[in-house]
Parts: C-alpha cells; structure tokens; sequence
C-alpha cells in the first residue's frame, strides 16, 4: 500500500501548457469576441442587437488587425535564422511564423471587409441580407410573420468570426491535429451561414447541405490521410514528419497515400479539379457577403495550410508529389477559365473564376521556390502570400457589385440583367470592369502583379513550361472577362435593365476599399511585396 | 525638360479619362479637347525632338524614371521612359498623324451621338502608344502594349450594333493574345536570365548569355511582333479589323499601331543582332507577309480591305529589313515613317470617298470620281505614287532602300522584295482605276460630292507629307541620326551598280502598272463582284484571304470548340450553352440551364471519389514506375 502511494507521489506533476499569450493574442481576441457575441445574443434585447454584434465584430477584428501588425514587426527578435522569422508555440500545435501572421493580417482585412457587408441593411428596407428566421419553411405563414415582426438573425457574426478564428488556426497549425481541429472549426459555421439567405431560400439551404456533405465527404479523406502519416512517421507534428520522410524510414506506399489524402482534404478547400465541383454551387446559392468571405478567406486559409504541409512536412519527397499537382494545376486552370465561359450567372461565373485563380496559384505553389541566399528572388510563399491578397481584395469588391445590382426578386445575377449596366451606373460598373480586368490580370492592376509574381515564382523552380501553359491559360480567361465588361458597356440592355440599389456608407467603403487596392497594388506592389517576401519562409 | 516627357502620354491619358466620365455635357466640345490634347502632344513633342537635335551624338538618349513601379529584393522595374532618336521619331509620327486624323474625325463622326466617346478612345490610344514607343523597361512596353491593344478592341467594335464590328473585335482581341503569349514569355524569360527586363540592361547583356537564349527571346518577341503587326501566320484580323471607323483603321491600322511590331524588333535590335536563326526567321515572316498581303490586295473589292491587305504587305517590308539587321533597321524606320504618312493619307482618302458614297466600300460600285472629288482624287493620288514608289515621291526611297538591302543579304529574298513592288503597282493601280477613273458604276440614289473642309485638310497635309518624305534621306540624314541606336552597317558590295537596280525597280513597277491598266480598261468593269466560280484560282485565294480564317478554324477554332463543349458537358453543366456571347440569347439559354443546374451531390461525391482514385494510383504510378 505504502509501495502504492509512494509511487503515486512520484507521478510528474502536470504541468500548464506553456501558452505565448502575447503572440497568440489576435486569435485570442477573435475567439474571445466570438464568445462575447454568443452571451450578447443571450442577453441584449432584441432592439438594438443587430448594431451592438455589428459593432463588437468589427472593433474585435480591428483589435486583432492592430495587434497582428505589433506581433509581425516583433517576428523578427524571435529566431536567428534569416530565411524564416518567428517560433512554434503553443507546445508545438502552432507555429507563429511570418507567411502565418501575414496570413493572419490578410484574414483579418477580408474578415472585416466581409462584417461590413454582413451589416449592409440598407438593401433590403433596413433589414439584413440574412434570413429572418431560418427555421421557418421557406414562403410559409410563419416566414411572412417572422418578415413583418422584423426578426433578425444576428448570431450571423458570432459564427462568421467563429469561421475567422478557424482560418486563422489553419494558417498556422503545426500539428496535423490542429490543423483538423482548425478545419472544421472555419468549416461548420460557413456551413451554416450559407443556408440563411433570405431571398431564393430553397436554393441557398441546398447550397449550405451540399457544402456540408461534400465537405464532411473530403474530411474524412483529409482525417485518413491524418492517419496514415501519423502510422508512417509516428507523429502528427509536421517537423517530425518532416524528419520522417526526410530520413525514408521505410513504408512508401504508405507515404504517397498519406500525401495523397491530405492533398485530396486540401485542395477540396481551395477549390482545385476534380475536387471543384461544389464551389459553384455554393457561390450561387449562399448569402453574397458569405460567398464573399469565403471565396477570399477559406482560400487564403487553405493556400496557407497547403504550403505548410506540403513545404515542411512533405517537403523531403516533393519530388514524388510535384508531378500530381501539376497535373491537378493545369486541369484546374483550364477548366476553370474554359467554362466560365459558358457561365450565365455572375456568381457562378464567379466561382469558376475563383477555380481558374486557384489554378494559378497552385502554379506558384508548385514551383516550391524557396529562395537561396544569394538571390532576392521571389519565393512562392511570398507570391502566393501576394497573390491571396489581391485575389482576395478584389473578389470581395466583385461581390459587393454582386449585391447591388438588384431587381423585385432581390439580387439579379443573370448574366443578360447586366447588360448595359455602365449606362446607368458608370461608377458601379467600372469598378466591377476594373475587378475583371484584375482577375484577367491586365497590367496595371494587382491581379497582373499576383500573375507576374506565381510565375516568376514557378519560373525560379524550374517550370518554364507550366507558366507558359499559365500564360496561354490566363489568355483564355482574358477573352471571357473582357466579354463581361463589353456586356455592361456595350450592349443595350434587355427591357428596364438592372437597377442598381444605393448601399449605405458600409458597401461603399468595402467597395472603395477594393478599387484603391485593386488598383493600388497594381502600380506600386513594391511594398507589399517587399512585405510579402520579409515574411520569410515557415518555422519547423 | 526632358524630365517632363511623360507629359506626352499624361495629357492624351488625362484628356481621354476625363473624356469618359465626362457627362452629356462634354458632346459639344469633347472632340475639340481630344483633338487639342493630341495636338498639345504633338507641339511638346516637337520642342523635344527640336533640343535633342540640337544635343552631341552621346546626349541624344534621355532617359527619365517617374517611380519605381515593382521593387521587392531583385524584381525591380522602374517605371522609366526613354527619349531618344528612335522614340523621338515614334512620337511626332505617332502625335503628328495622330492629331491630322482626330481633326479628321471631327468632320466623319460629326453624326455619331457617340462622337465623345470615340475621341476619348482615341486619345487613350495615342496614351498607350506612347507608352509603348517611351518605355525604357519591357514591362513597361508590354503596359503599352496590352492598351493599345485595349484600345483597338474597343475602337474596333465601336459600331457595336453591328454584328460583324463585335465579332471582328473579338477576332483582334483573341489573336493578339495569342502574340501576347510571345511578349509575356519573353520577358518572363529575360527576367531568369538576367534577371531585369530593362531594354537597355537586356539588349546588353545578350551577348554574354547562350546563342540559344538569345534565338528564343527573338522567336518570342518575334511571335509578339506577328500579333501585333498582323504578320503571317497572326495576320487573319486585320482585314476585319476593318469594321472600324475609317479614321481607325487609319490611325491604328495602318500608321502607328501595326507598326509596333517593327518596333520592337527594331528596339530588341541586341537580341536579334545576337541570333542569326532569330533574325532569319524575322526575314522569312517579312517575305512571305509582304507576298501574301499583296495577293490579297489584288483580289479585294472592298476599297479598306484591298487597303488592308497593302498594309500588311508594306509592313512586310519593314520586317523584312528589320530582320537584315544593322543594313536594314534603319530602313525599316524609314519605310515606317512614309508608310505612316501615306496609308493614312489613303484611309482618310477611302473615308472621305465612302462619306460621299454612303457609305458604300464596294469599288465596283464607285468609278468616275476624279471629277466629283478633286480633292480627295489629288491627294489620294500623291498617296498612290508613294505607295508604289514613283521617283521621287515617299515610298520610292524607302522601298528602293529595302529591295537593295535585301539583294545585298540574299538574292531570292531580294527578288521576293522585288516582285512584291510590281504586285503593289499592280493592285493600287486597280484601286485607283475602279475607284477615280473608270466608268462610272454607282448605285441609284447616290450624289457623291466632296467632303467638308475639316477632312480635306488633313488629307492634303497627309498629301504633302507622302510626296516629300523622301527628304529623311537626304545625305543619309536617318541612317545616320538611328546609328547610335542600330548600330553601323558596311555597305553591301551589290553585283550591279545601286543605280541599275533602282532602274530594275522603277522597271518592274512601270511593267505593274501597265498590267493594271491593260486589265481593267480593257473592258468595262462588273458592277456585280463576279462569282468565285468564275474567277482564277489565284483571285479565289486572294478574296478568301488565301485561306488564313479557314485555317485558322480547322486548327484552332473547331477543336477547341469541341473541346469546350465536351469540358462543359463533362462539368455536368449541360446543354449548348458555349459562347453566349450575345445576351439576348442568354435568356433562352438560362431556362435550360436551370433544370438539369441542381447538380445531385452524389454525382458530386462520385467526382471527387473518382479524383481520390485517380491521384492516389497516379501518385503511386508517378513515384515506383
């Protein structure tokens, strides 16, 4: 008995994991506002709900921006080393490093863009673009009811910072664990999201069970291949991984279907061939402001994710898993631009659109340029760190766009709708024109420095010929953006023509804001560039 | 002062934008600011091509950097540009004639409710050609590169009303990308090699690196130059890029656009000074563009198309002494500048003759106008004996220069170049014949007259211009003003005295003209175009553009329909819905769409599961084959 409790008292005394709260704290804060948001919905009467969430997610996120900026600057007193800046934390699950914050600060900008046009009420007679209450069946008694009494769903920002403290985990995850945990915490509440549409219900609660099944379909996938590395390397961290595969312990087929799966989990998030086939779907059918936030935040999160995995822990075999993703690159890009063509619905076209710029950037991705020491090059990390913002900057403005061009069925996506929509709304339409032409990546614009970038990018790596294909590519989608901007400009439009709504001072600053940075970047990158390419490499 | 010469693009730039958002307000005088701002350009121009005449042979390159444009470690681009002896001589052809043809335009779109708009594209245009001539930097060129060709899209299809305007300007657009490839490549390719795309840097460094390099840059910027300048085998848009407003086609399709391309080459002159291959190539597109364009020109019945197919033809000839090297470049230059002056002056001629005829194109329905049109007839006759180079009218020394050149380099080519000059002599005497002097063959309802001053004008400045540009070289004036740029050339030994060719030449185009005359006065000419069956096979290929569009869809068009059809259908998207370019037929489509559009998730999953087998198996294929 003695014997017993003796041994008892020998037990290590656990320990308190040992947490950076200083350098985690942007999570923190968007965590720790998500929660506020839950207890407000609780307690804040009914009244005056709306504009207090409103307001905590938007100061949150500015909180968590301003902080992020202090931990970037910071970065660099962390680690010696001069190609990646920043330290893993949080016992090993994170890696604060310079491409993660910088991820951090870009989330951070679309989150607050997106809160923006979440809280866009002007559209809809002083009512949100949200559904009034989702449980009711759509066009029923008890629907009209809830629409005259004004009900609101006002959890919409909880749950949308909630899905920004995910992407800003699954930026940074440094265990496979993590990553899956971050996965479908950025996941299930855009699930939800994009069932709340409040106008075409049936099409946007369809959207939002697609998503969901097709995305539980492609976690168990990226759960498998979590499995399988862990039984090859005997670990989930990814620098032990990293040592694994480096080192060929042996079991290489049990390797090539680890990468495999975790790739298929990947590139089901960031919208790559053949795992694509959601996104149209769900672009069309979700909210606008939630399509908006997740073509630009779930990539990003995603892209970052991808390149960590697939940098640090798989980077010791790249030679076995380049030749898919060019493969999957190529396809991707083709497919995207090649039938966007035949697209006749602007989100939809959208969407294949956001396809085609995951095609590019898995360019840049594939190239796995790191830099040398000697050269200034860019590296893809940076390119495509650059590439996320522009995309991500301009996709919401397109978006916006999306919103206002409205008839009595609400938003009027139909392609043939926008026909002559420069002619009553020269503004609007030529800022959607010059998003286009950022997508088409013309110069002077961002999207023509983010293409320059990934290629320059791949090019370094020694793809010559995928760029190449890149380019011819990117000449194809030129041809169907430039098609849109003739319809709006050129063509008389078919009976009244669109009306355009007039948005309060939220979407006009959101739209502002992605003009100037669309065209901003386009003709002087160097800074964020420079920024970019400070970040450095990932921490193992 | 030379500082300030980004000036020259911002004022066009400004005047154009400005133009744009301008409301209804700006109708009553938009076309007076666009003019005024080409003209402002034009005037600066002059002041600073008059000091760089008045600098040493050394201080003729003054370059200036307005920002750094891109800066992150070593991808540098400035945003630079570069006055010097070259540009200087781009800026006042493309200003100068610029600002002739907006005066120009004032009077032909005096009717068009969208008479603002037009002058606001071309100011934009004169902007980005400007840009493009002034860049110190390839990425800078390439900026001007995608506006001008921006601008002829838009310029092309401005009378969008009309079906054939928009498909036209589709057809420019696509295939310009398909030269755009070229230029993006390269200097994609230039920046991993030298890491800068600065044109001074690059055509400097070229001799250090591989031949092999430097024949790849020269094919690719050389496929960009074929795009751009409507060279064998990217030639197809051009005769459609008709459907423009004439003072377009003029401005941007025969004197400064269509050019570039031989100006690139010309600027790239270290690149293909460094690749013999490179530079044989750029011989062989010139030869063969300058034959084929003038074929088709013989068989044209449309007054712009035969036009047209003169341009191609001429701007054969420019390539075709770009690519002699330092012997040529200089000529090139020469050839571009007279050409310049009198395509214009022959566009803005067949403008005021269709302004007259209602707008009619078909020459068998023209004839006899010499007497109802003096003016236009004058000058557009002055144009004429320049293009086909009667002493000692413009295109005569330019085109003399080109033909000796190429003897010097190799007698097939020169005997190309040679017939090229008879064929000319052969289908502008046609033009001329069908148009001014033959019986008269109009349609009823016609009263041909002469146009308003405000078109004449211009013409008879143009008129001016193409009889005495041969003064460029006087004494060798431009070879020697371009040598600092292009480099010294010995002069070729030739196997017969430079005079006894210049004979030879004035010979074959003599034997050209008669031909003409002795074919179509022979008997009144057909108000009906006759039919292709009744034609020789020669005239058949000539109208049919010898077969280009045809081609172009038998390899390009078709299989890549084919192939959107099936990726659509493959996406489970359905239906025939590829290119829904009109919009009133995206209502009907849509319906269609809409049914089989809910796409089942399980086909979904089943997808997806089909990509998790199949790059699970190509992974382990990949890797333990």
């Amino acid at each position: 008995m003695i014997a017993t409790f003796s041994s008892a008292t020998d037990l290590p005394p656990i320990s308190a994991p040992d947490i950076e709260y200083s350098l985690l704290a942007p999570v923190f804060i968007i965590a720790g506002v998500a929660v506020l948001g839950v207890i407000v919905e609780a307690f804040w009467p009914r009244s005056s709900r709306f504009l207090v969430q409103a307001g905590l997610a938007v100061v949150g996120i500015v909180a968590a921006f301003a902080d992020t900026i202090w931990v970037f600057t910071d970065l660099d007193k962390l680690d010696g080393s001069r190609l990646a800046r920043g330290q893993v934390a949080a016992e090993g699950a994170l890696a604060v490093d310079g491409p993660g914050v910088f991820a951090w600060g870009i989330l951070l900008i679309f989150g607050f863009l997106s809160m923006l046009l979440f809280a866009e009420r002007r559209l809809e007679g002083g009512l949100s673009g949200f559904t009034g209450r989702a449980a009711d069946a759509p066009g029923s008694a008890s629907e009209a009811e809830a629409i005259k009494h004004r009900v609101e769903h006002t959890e919409v920002f909880p749950l949308a910072l909630f899905a920004l403290v995910g992407m800003m985990l699954f930026a940074t995850s440094n265990d496979l664990l993590t990553m899956f945990v971050a996965l479908e915490v950025l996941s299930l509440p855009l699930y939800l999201l994009c069932g709340l549409a409040r106008r075409r219900r049936l099409m946007s609660q369809e959207a939002a069970l697609k998503y969901f099944l097709l995305g539980a379909f492609s976690s168990v996938f990226f759960l498998y291949g979590i499995a399988l590395t862990y039984g090859y390397a005997g670990s989930f961290r990814l620098s032990d991984i990293d040592v694994a595969v480096t080192n060929r312990t042996g079991g290489e087929n049990m390797l090539l279907a680890a990468t495999a799966l975790m790739a298929v989990g990947l590139l089901f998030k960031i919208g790559a061939v053949p795992f694509h086939t959601w996104t149209p779907d769900v672009y069309q059918g979700a909210p606008t402001p939630v399509t908006a936030f997740m073509a630009a935040g779930t990539k990003a999160a995603a892209f970052l994710a991808l390149l960590r995995v697939f940098f640090v822990a798989f980077g010791g075999s790249s030679w076995d898993w380049r030749p898919i993703i060019v493969a999957v690159a190529i396809i991707t890009m083709f497919l995207g631009a090649v039938v966007s063509i035949s697209q006749t619905d602007v989100k939809r076209m959208l969407a294949y659109s956001s396809i085609a710029h995951a095609g590019f950037l898995l360019v840049g991705f594939v190239g796995a340029y790191a830099g040398a020491k000697d050269s200034s090059r860019i590296t893809s990390t940076s390119s495509i760190l650059f590439y996320l913002t522009v995309y991500g900057v301009s996709s919401i403005g397109a978006f916006a766009v999306v919103t206002l061009v409205r008839d009595s069925g609400g938003e009027t996506t139909h392609l043939s709708k926008w026909a002559g929509l420069g002619k009553t709304s020269p503004v609007l339409a030529g800022s959607f024109a010059l998003f286009m032409l950022s997508f088409a990546g013309i110069p002077l614009t961002g999207g023509f420095i983010g293409k320059w970038t990934v290629f320059s990018a791949a090019w370094s790596g020694g793809f010559w010929w995928l760029v190449v294909i890149g380019v011819l590519v990117s000449a194809l989608a030129a041809y169907f953006y430039v098609r849109v901007i003739v319809l709006m400009f050129f063509t008389e439009p078919v009976g009244e023509g669109p009306t355009v709504a007039v948005p309060s001072v939220l979407t006009t600053t959101v739209l502002a804001v992605a003009v100037i940075a669309t065209l901003g970047l386009g003709i002087i990158p160097g800074p964020l560039l420079d920024l970019a390419q400070h970040a450095g490499a990932f921490v193992r | 002062m030379f500082d300030l010469q980004w000036l020259l693009i911002a004022i066009p730039l400004a005047s154009g934008l400005g133009l744009l958002v301008w409301g209804k307000e700006g109708d009553r005088f938009g076309h007076l600011i666009g003019t005024a701002a080409s003209a402002l350009s034009f005037l600066f121009g002059v002041v600073l091509f008059a000091s760089l005449l008045g600098k040493d042979g050394e201080d003729r390159s003054q370059s200036t950097k307005l920002f750094t444009w891109i800066d992150a470690g070593s991808f540098h681009v400035d945003m630079g540009f570069t006055f010097d002896q070259l540009s200087g001589l781009f800026v006042l052809l493309i200003t100068g004639v610029g600002t002739l043809i907006h005066v120009y335009s004032i009077g032909y779109m005096a009717h068009d409710e969208r008479r603002r708009r037009f002058f606001a594209f071309l100011n934009i245009f004169i902007a980005a050609m400007l840009t493009l001539v002034l860049a110190s930097d390839y990425l800078v060129l390439f900026l001007g590169w995608e506006g001008v060709g921006l601008a002829s899209y838009l310029l092309i299809g401005f009378w969008q009303h009309k079906d054939s305007a928009a498909a036209a300007a589709k057809k420019a657009f696509v295939v310009n990308r398909v030269g755009d490839l070229g230029m993006a490549t390269g200097i994609m390719l230039m920046f991993s090699e030298f890491g800068t795309s600065s044109i001074h840097a690059v055509n400097g460094a070229i001799t250090g690196a591989s031949g092999s390099v430097a024949t790849a840059l020269g094919l690719l910027l050389l496929l960009g130059a074929c795009g751009k300048s409507a060279q064998v085998p990217l030639q197809s848009w051009l005769l459609d890029a008709m459907e423009g407003p004439t003072p377009v086609s003029a401005l941007i399709h025969a004197a400064t656009m269509v050019t570039a391309g031989v100006y690139l080459v010309v600027r790239s002159h270290g690149i293909f000074d460094a690749s013999e291959a490179a530079r044989t190539a750029v011989i062989v597109v010139g030869l063969v563009t300058l034959l084929a364009g003038a074929w088709i020109g013989c068989a044209k019945d449309d007054i712009k198309k035969a036009l047209a197919g003169s341009t191609m033809s001429q701007i054969g000839y420019m390539m075709l002494a770009a690519g002699l090297g330092p012997a040529g470049y200089a000529f090139a230059i020469f050839h571009l500048i007279t050409h310049g002056f009198f395509k214009a002056n022959m566009f803005l001629g067949a403008g005021s003759v269709m302004h007259g005829m209602d707008d009619d194109v078909e020459m068998r329905h023209y004839g006899g106008l010499r007497t109802f049109m003096p003016i236009t007839f004058a000058t557009f006759g002055l144009g004429y004996l320049a293009i086909i180079g009667v002493p000692p009218f413009a295109g005569f020394w330019s085109k003399d220069k080109i033909i000796e050149a190429a003897f010097g380099e190799n007698f097939w080519v020169g005997l190309g170049a040679l017939l090229g000059a008879g064929v000319t002599a052969f289908y502008m005497t046609r033009l001329m014949i069908m148009t001014f002097l033959s019986e008269k063959r109009w349609r009823e309802g016609v009263h041909p007259h002469e146009s308003p001053r405000v078109m004449t004008w211009p013409l008879i400045g143009l008129a001016v211009l193409s009889a005495l540009g041969g003064v460029l070289l006087v004494s060798n004036w431009i070879t020697e003003w371009l040598e600092p740029i292009t480099g010294h050339a010995e002069h070729e030994e030739l196997a017969v005295p430079a005079i006894v060719l210049t004979l030879i030449i004035t010979v074959v185009v003599a034997i050209g003209v008669v031909a003409a005359v002795a074919f179509y006065r022979r008997e009144p000419i057909a108000v009906e175009t006759p039919a292709d069956s009744s034609v020789s096979i020669f005239a058949r290929a000539g109208r049919h553009e010898l077969y280009g569009n045809e081609l172009n869809d038998a390899i390009v068009v078709r299989p890549t329909r084919h192939l959107t059809r099936f990726l659509v259908w493959f996406d489970g998207k359905g239906v025939d819905g590829f290119v829904t370019g009109v919009a009133d037929r995206l209502g009907d489509t849509s319906q269609f769409l809409r049914k089989p559009q809910t796409g089942y998730v399980r086909s979904y999953a089943l997808t997806m599961f089909g990509g998790v087998a199949v790059l699970v198996l190509a992974l382990l294929a990949v890797t333990l084959a």
